[in-house]
């Protein structure tokens, strides 16, 4: 830890890793939530691993398009709320807090738009392809069980975001 | 250099803000440390009755039937009744107590202090933290109360049992649904304490307090804390998936074809119990190691402070410390030798097993180092200290017979199990929790504990626990059962009966001591002698602050630390002890 002493404690008693009055904590907190985030969803990805490989007779019903097609859009809705999100953290750093706040709206908008879309998907799958958390026609119930917990948990992080971005934006603009 | 801007609040006014919903790590580590003490004395309670059923199972008991209708109707318990308190026993021990009160309770209490700072980095989120631990043991001891009773299913929660609702038994219904939902609620608890603690560690060490320089409680906190922030976020995973299970109806640990009370389940199919335990066990080993590593920090701490010498190998400690913490995530699949592995996959997690024999022996002999020639105060604190590493030394070994696959087929369902871990997990990190307590009472409350009682409640502990659980091993030996909760029709376990009422009467003994403690801790708070500043001539950042500590710990003062945390009898100093405050020129170390 002691590489990081250059800036501000260079020279002085302060021996003790970075200065601890230079480090934004609750940036550093943020990064550890993202860490046990990270770890919780992959542990429901592994229980959908598990349960796909030990059911030999796994459904594979959608093909690319428009199943693939679709789902990419979503995602390119979330990677851009990722470039508006540092943009709104450029635009705070410059200052600029109606520019911040403008680009915090732009990713709650891409948020948005992926939760909107997922719930199509959802409602489209339910009604027209009458899969459910609790079954489907091919037979195997945990095809719906898993893919719908685990976007369903996606889909409440994302939610709970956009509560959490909505009161930053508040905060910024006023 | 500029004022702190972390803990900006400023001392709170009015009863609430004081003393309810505080900011204030002191408080909140005070009121962890209440509600540990409350869930043991109710966690005892569970196992007394426990023992008393396993030697009287035909007993009638006139107050069991006032208190579980059903459960002990005519005053006799039920076989499902036992399984119930063996699971409330085990679930709010693990949870409530070995999880809460050494990382929680004096966590939150020591380790801002012990590294200068104000307070924790995330005081609101502290908060919130106690106050969702709370909720959790709400909601966990209400699962006593609902239809049905408590769950049956362990501390484990391995479905099919706890997966497949009510057909399972009584508590299977909304018992258990409790019982998961407030599993759910406690791994958010940790998840919001292991981000503070770790933030706390990296950000708000005072000017001189570098890593190697921390107290190895400080150490053992901060590993403990990645423990729970990796460990917590996939119990998390498990928890809602198995709330999933039983509410919505999914089958994620659910296989098909299962008959249950003579019954077919045709509503569920394609899941694994399997996954359960992989998940669970991810979380289980590294948690067993957030009970213990708190306390062997303290351990660690305090047989330096009474033995008046420097830690043995600090660096070699700190080692240790991370590579059990490293090792904990490697040997999940020990708990799981009769779950039916590939007999390679054992062989890899008894390899793994075995290696974290190595640092723990490095710091049992770094213990027994330190000891080595040093001028040994034998206060309370110190005596739980050396109990400690007494305990952690036998329900160590037994380990060692436990990490093979096949001596842990023939061990792993029977009494030795039992007795391994309540040594280990249980009784040790309890005796660490003791340590702590005898030795920041002054600090935490101003008044002194009484030392004779103390040593009483020592020495009374110590022979009644050993009573309790050594023989165990030997009844496991013997083929013993666990989870049963009559072996008096079992005619093989006949002989064995005299030893089970022996271990009995060892726990009405043991927890009858307890009382003292308890006498102890009351008497003192309000009657004990007041404490002086640094009544056992430690050298850490607390010892240099009124007792109590005033409320944003140093009085606006920066501590500056100039030494390292264990400079005890360095020739030349004049007392034999250097505080870390103390200026660089008392010793040429720094």
């Amino acid at each position: 830890m002691s590489t990081h002493v250059t800036t501000a404690a260079a020279g002085s008693l302060w021996e003790g890793g970075r200065s601890p009055y230079l480090t934004n904590s609750k940036k550093f907190g943020m990064w550890l939530f993202i860490i046990s985030d990270a770890l919780t969803f992959s542990a429901m990805l592994f229980a959908y691993t598990y349960s796909r490989v030990s059911n030999p007779n796994w459904p594979t019903p959608f093909h690319f398009s428009p199943s693939i097609i679709f789902s990419s859009v979503m995602t390119f809705a979330l990677l851009t709320s990722s470039l508006t999100m540092v943009m709104a953290v450029h635009a705070m750093n410059q200052g600029n807090r109606a520019a911040a706040a403008r680009w915090l709206m732009a990713t709650m908008a891409a948020g948005a738009t992926f939760v909107g879309l997922h719930l199509t998907e959802w409602m489209n799958l339910i009604n027209h392809e009458h899969i459910t958390a609790l079954g489907n026609e091919w037979g195997v119930p945990l095809f719906g069980g898993t893919f719908f917990a685990i976007t369903g948990l996606h889909m409440t992080h994302v939610v709970i975001g956009l509560i959490y971005l909505g009161i930053i934006c508040q905060a910024v603009s006023t | 250099m500029s004022a702190p801007t972390h803990s900006a609040h400023h001392a709170p006014q009015g009863f609430i803000r004081k003393y309810v919903f505080s900011l204030d790590h002191k408080v909140i580590g005070i009121q962890y440390y209440f509600l540990g003490l409350f869930s043991v004395f109710i966690g005892m309670a569970l196992s007394l009755l426990m023992r008393f059923h396993m030697v009287n199972p035909e007993a009638k008991v006139s107050w069991f039937a006032s208190l579980w209708h059903t459960a002990a109707a005519g005053g006799m318990m039920t076989p499902e009744l036992y399984l119930s308190l063996m699971t409330m026993h085990g679930t709010i021990m693990v949870f409530f107590v070995l999880t809460t009160v050494p990382q929680s309770g004096f966590g939150n209490y020591f380790l801002p202090i012990q590294i200068g700072a104000e307070d924790m980095a995330f005081p609101v989120l502290n908060m919130m933290s106690f106050w969702t631990t709370f909720i959790a043991l709400v909601v966990m001891i209400a699962a006593f109360f609902v239809q049905g009773g408590a769950p049956l299913s362990g501390w484990t929660a391995y479905p099919p049992l706890s997966a497949a609702g009510r057909i399972t038994g009584p508590g299977e219904g909304m018992g258990q649904t409790l019982w998961i939902t407030s599993i759910a609620i406690f791994c958010g608890a940790s998840l919001m304490g292991a981000i503070n603690f770790i933030a706390t560690v990296v950000d708000l060490r005072c000017k001189g307090m570098r890593l190697m320089r921390m107290p190895l409680t400080c150490w053992t906190w901060l590993v403990t804390a990645i423990l729970g922030l990796l460990g917590f976020a996939v119990l998390l995973a498990a928890g809602l998936l198995l709330i999933l299970d039983r509410t919505v109806g999914t089958s994620f640990f659910i296989p098909g074809g299962l008959m249950i009370s003579d019954q077919i389940i045709t509503n569920h199919k394609g899941g694994s119990p399997l996954l359960w335990q992989h998940l669970f066990w991810f979380f289980g080993h590294p948690e067993v190691y957030i009970a213990i590593l708190p306390g062997m920090g303290v351990t660690s701490h305090l047989l330096a402070t009474f033995a008046r010498k420097p830690v043995f190998g600090y660096k070699a400690m700190v080692y240790a410390i991370l590579s059990i913490g490293f090792l904990g995530f490697l040997v999940w699949g020990h708990h799981m030798f009769m779950s039916g592995m590939n007999p390679y996959s054992a062989m890899a997690f008894s390899v793994l097993t075995m290696a974290i024999g190595v640092p723990s022996a490095i710091k049992t002999f770094n213990w027994i180092g330190t000891l080595w020639g040093g001028k040994i105060h034998f206060d309370t604190a110190m005596m739980f200290s050396l109990g400690f590493v007494s305990l952690f030394v036998t329900g160590g070994l037994s380990g060692i017979f436990l990490g093979q696959p096949a001596l842990d087929l023939y061990f792993h369902d029977t009494y030795f199990v039992v007795g391994h871990f309540h040594m280990i997990m249980g009784v040790a990190a309890i005796f660490g929790m003791f340590a702590g307590t005898f030795y920041w009472f002054p600090k935490m409350f101003g008044r002194m504990m009484n030392e004779t009682m103390g040593k009483i409640h020592f020495y009374a502990t110590f022979i009644g626990v050993y009573m309790i659980f050594t023989p165990m091993h030997f009844v496991g030996m013997a083929g013993n059962p666990r989870r049963y909760s009559d072996f008096t029709n079992i005619e093989y376990l006949a002989g064995l009966m005299p030893v089970h009422k022996f271990m009995t009467h060892a726990a009405y003994f043991t927890a009858a001591v307890q009382i003292l403690f308890l006498i102890n801790l009351f008497w003192s708070l309000w009657k004990g002698p007041k404490a002086p500043m640094n009544p056992w001539n430690s050298t850490s950042l607390e010892w240099t602050i009124p007792s109590p500590p005033p409320f944003d710990n140093f009085a606006g003062v920066h501590p500056v630390v100039n030494h390292g945390p264990y400079e005890f009898s360095v020739p030349g100093a004049p007392t034999d002890f250097i505080m870390q405050t103390d200026p660089p020129s008392v010793t040429s170390e720094g």
